[in-house]
């Protein structure tokens, strides 16, 4: 339980359903520390809200520290992703080690509990040949399905995701209302829930090499202007030179090794070809050598015609138009079906479940593609 | 709170509890609440009030007052009443410390109190110009008295070791140490929150000139406690105001705590011959039976020089927290180390000080028992606990 509204709601519906239910909240900060970060589910105040909730329901509560692996896993992987030209998706990074690693572990190995139920807007379903899917929300503008792609059968089978079943937040909000549960709303969580102000300043505390000045370039090696650091820099963003030409000139590539910014026109920022890692699928095998899918670059992004073509340690992702999405970001396969020969994967979207996430992986850094 | 809207009683809630967190705190003993409930009854006078109402009130602080000296072999104008052991142990010394400035500076606490004498004593030492001792312990827990005698200096004007550790229940050779502090000149104040009611405490016998004491800890409520302070030492205050107690611990008295706590020392005493062997009988069925029935489990403390209801261990290969949370979910209240710590995960200082190391100071648990607790409860306990660190045991390796 992170103190707000959706997990608090999740415990209810569990309730009513007649689970025995224990709340827990993760600690993700160490304790006593005053962070400003407004929107933290693991300091001490969001810690209260979710204590508070729990005796609301009348539930067993504990508060468990996950400080040293959040800081280990989210935040330290956070800085270094920046550090070494990087855009990270700390959400990935929570949901994957974490809180579908340590707490999961911890709640049925430790604990003795069947399962594992959280306040996310997705949905896990039970499949006719015996294995559990994960699928979108209900409520397409609430979806945070992105965020758990790396899910596989041993976490799913012992996952539950109650409130991905209802139908939009008012919902929530009147399920809440029936409670007695606080249902005043706090800001939703975002990216980076444990930075107060601006990330830069974290990452320029934890790695000030990252914040040594370089030379910003074109892709054919011309110096257009100086940065500030690499650190504060993220793949697609604009970059501010480039004026004297008057062309608008976006983040291409972050070299750390020279500290060097590359940067270019839209049109050479774009690719269709993106080579992933650590890629991962819900029913731990991949649908196929090679696949057809909807990606997803981002979180609540729209949904791209894509080819995915599974190598080792890895997968190539070819999309059928040219997009952006920055190293270290997740791409979310959506839905899956095997390649027509001859046919580029356009329109696919219609033809499979594209409510269901089949996997995803991290965008690699490199030239490649 | 009544009939709420799709308010389900968990059925998690319904597990048969067996409480052994005494040291933690006490039930209030049925005599103890009526006598309280009669307070806030029948008596809304402030003692400090001159008239009928005001009078009636004082007399109840005053026979609480005799009660408590009686209890301590002390007299009632050596009492004074606070709001519990931490104020209490921080009245002692920043009391005896800023009452005593002329005379030194210096100051020796062992390395096992807790943290409201050892917190306080650190605040001195950055805030109050006061230089400060930290006097060591043995594989026991037991400070010696000769390191005492070594840590006191010309400017030692107090020194502060608990009388039995609250964690690990070993109790102190506190009159050899109050012997040899009166030899030097120096001021002994022991927090005796944990054996107050529970051990013969005599001030007339031992050599101590402060003492803590914590109603809660003896079947009393919560909020109320008392330090001796034996006649002649000199003693600041730390709040100004009205003046009550003496100047010594000003502000209104918490006339029916004060009552409460009056009453609940006494029936403590009356009790303590046979509640201490018997809850020592428990005490000494689980400190065998875990040691025989979990594998590699630690004893912390003193076999034998231990508080009568204090059992506590080590099971390497666990974390507390996870212990704490298993016993819970199966019926048990327990804790690891001190409650005022519990939700940190750091070892406790008492068992580093023990010289634990670390990853095995982390698996700690202490069960206490008490007045309710039975030979059933220790039965239970000791089937329900070897599979739970065996289970922990199994999923901290699988995660390492």
């Amino acid at each position: 339980m992170s103190g707000g509204v959706d997990s608090s709601v999740a415990a209810a519906l569990l309730l009513e359903r007649g689970e025995d239910v224990v709340g827990v909240w993760m600690r993700l900060v160490p304790g006593g520390v005053d962070t400003d970060a407004p929107r933290c589910c693991g300091t001490d105040a969001a810690g209260e809200d979710a204590r508070r909730a729990a005796a609301t329901l009348g539930i067993p509560f504990y508060a468990l520290d996950y400080a040293d692996v959040f800081g280990r896993e989210v935040v330290d992987r956070f800085v270094d992703a920046y550090a070494s030209g990087e855009t990270p998706n700390p959400c990935v990074s929570c949901n994957h080690h974490v809180k579908f690693d340590a707490l999961l572990r911890d709640v049925v190995a430790k604990f003795g509990g069947t399962r594992l139920a959280t306040g996310h807007y997705a949905r896990v379903a039970d499949a006719e040949d015996g294995t559990r899917r994960l699928l979108r929300a209900r409520d397409a503008a609430k979806d945070q399905s992105y965020a758990l792609y790396m899910l596989g059968q041993r976490e799913l089978r012992r996952i539950e995701f109650p409130i991905g079943e209802l139908a939009s937040k008012t919902e929530t909000r009147e399920i809440a209302a029936r409670f007695d549960l606080p249902t005043a709303t706090k800001a939703d969580s975002m990216d980076i829930c444990f930075v107060g102000g601006d990330y830069r300043d974290l990452v320029r505390g934890r790695a000030p090499r990252a914040f040594e000045a370089g030379p910003v370039e074109r892709v054919d090696g011309s110096v257009v202007g100086e940065h500030a650091g690499i650190g504060g820099l993220t793949v697609g963003q604009r970059s501010g030179t480039g004026v004297a030409t008057g062309e608008r000139l976006y983040v291409l590539r972050l070299e750390p090794e020279r500290s060097a910014a590359v940067v270019g026109t839209r049109e050479e920022i774009t690719r269709t070809t993106y080579d992933l890692r650590d890629v991962r699928f819900t029913a731990d095998v991949p649908p196929g050598d090679s696949f057809e899918t909807s990606a997803v670059l981002r979180y609540r992004g729209t949904p791209l015609a894509a080819a995915v073509e599974v190598i080792p340690g890895g997968a190539f992702l070819r999309l059928a138009a040219p997009a952006l999405v920055a190293p270290g970001q997740a791409v979310v396969f959506y839905g899956a079906r095997r390649p027509r020969s001859g046919q580029t994967p356009d329109d696919v979207a219609t033809e499979y479940d594209r409510d269901e996430v089949v996997g995803g992986g991290i965008v690699r850094a490199g030239r490649t593609g | 709170m009544a009939a709420k809207k799709g308010s389900i009683t968990p059925r998690l809630t319904h597990v048969k509890r067996v409480y052994l967190d005494h040291a933690a705190t006490t039930p209030v003993d049925p005599e103890v609440a009526e006598a309280m409930a009669r307070v806030l009854r029948d008596t809304h006078g402030n003692p400090s009030s001159i008239y009928a109402e005001g009078r009636a009130a004082r007399e109840l602080v005053d026979r609480a007052r005799e009660d408590v000296a009686a209890a301590l072999g002390a007299q009632p104008t050596e009492i004074v009443f606070t709001s519990g052991g931490t104020e209490a142990d921080n009245l002692a010394l920043r009391g005896v410390m800023q009452a005593r400035r002329g005379l030194g500076d210096h100051l020796v606490v062992s390395a096992i109190e807790h943290h409201a004498v050892l917190d306080t004593a650190r605040d001195l030492e950055s805030h109050a110009h006061v230089r400060l001792s930290v006097v060591g312990v043995d594989r026991d827990g037991r400070v010696e008295p000769a390191a005492v005698a070594a840590a006191i200096e010309s400017k030692t004007t107090l020194v502060s070791v608990m009388h039995a550790n609250n964690e690990i229940g070993t109790i102190q050779p506190i009159a050899e140490i109050g012997a040899l502090c009166r030899d030097r000149g120096v001021k002994l104040h022991t927090d005796a929150v944990q054996t107050v009611g529970a051990l013969d405490f005599d001030v007339s016998r031992i050599p101590v000139d402060l003492v803590s004491v914590n109603a809660h800890k003896f079947y009393g409520p919560k909020g109320v406690g008392a330090l001796y302070v034996r006649r002649g030492t000199r003693i600041g205050t730390m709040q100004t105001g009205g003046g009550q107690e003496k100047g010594r611990r000003t502000g209104t008295e918490n006339v029916a705590g004060i009552v409460g706590l009056g009453v609940a020392l006494r029936l403590a005493v009356e009790r303590r011959a046979t509640e201490s062997a018997r809850q020592a009988r428990l005490r000494d069925r689980i400190l065998d039976g875990v040691l025989a029935r979990v594998p590699d489990a630690i004893l912390t403390g003193h076999r034998t020089e231990r508080l009568p209801n204090n059992a506590s261990f080590c099971f390497p290969g666990t974390q507390g927290e996870s212990l704490i949370v298993a016993l819970d979910l199966a019926g048990f209240a327990a804790s690891s180390g001190s409650a005022c710590t519990s939700g940190d995960t750091e070892p406790s200082h008492v068992l580093l000080a023990l010289g634990l190391e670390r990853h095995v100071a982390q698996g700690s648990l202490r069960l206490t028992v008490g007045r309710a607790t039975t030979d059933a409860d220790v039965d239970a306990l000791l089937e329900a606990l070897p599979p739970i660190v065996a289970r922990l045991r199994e999923a901290s390796a699988v995660s390492v």
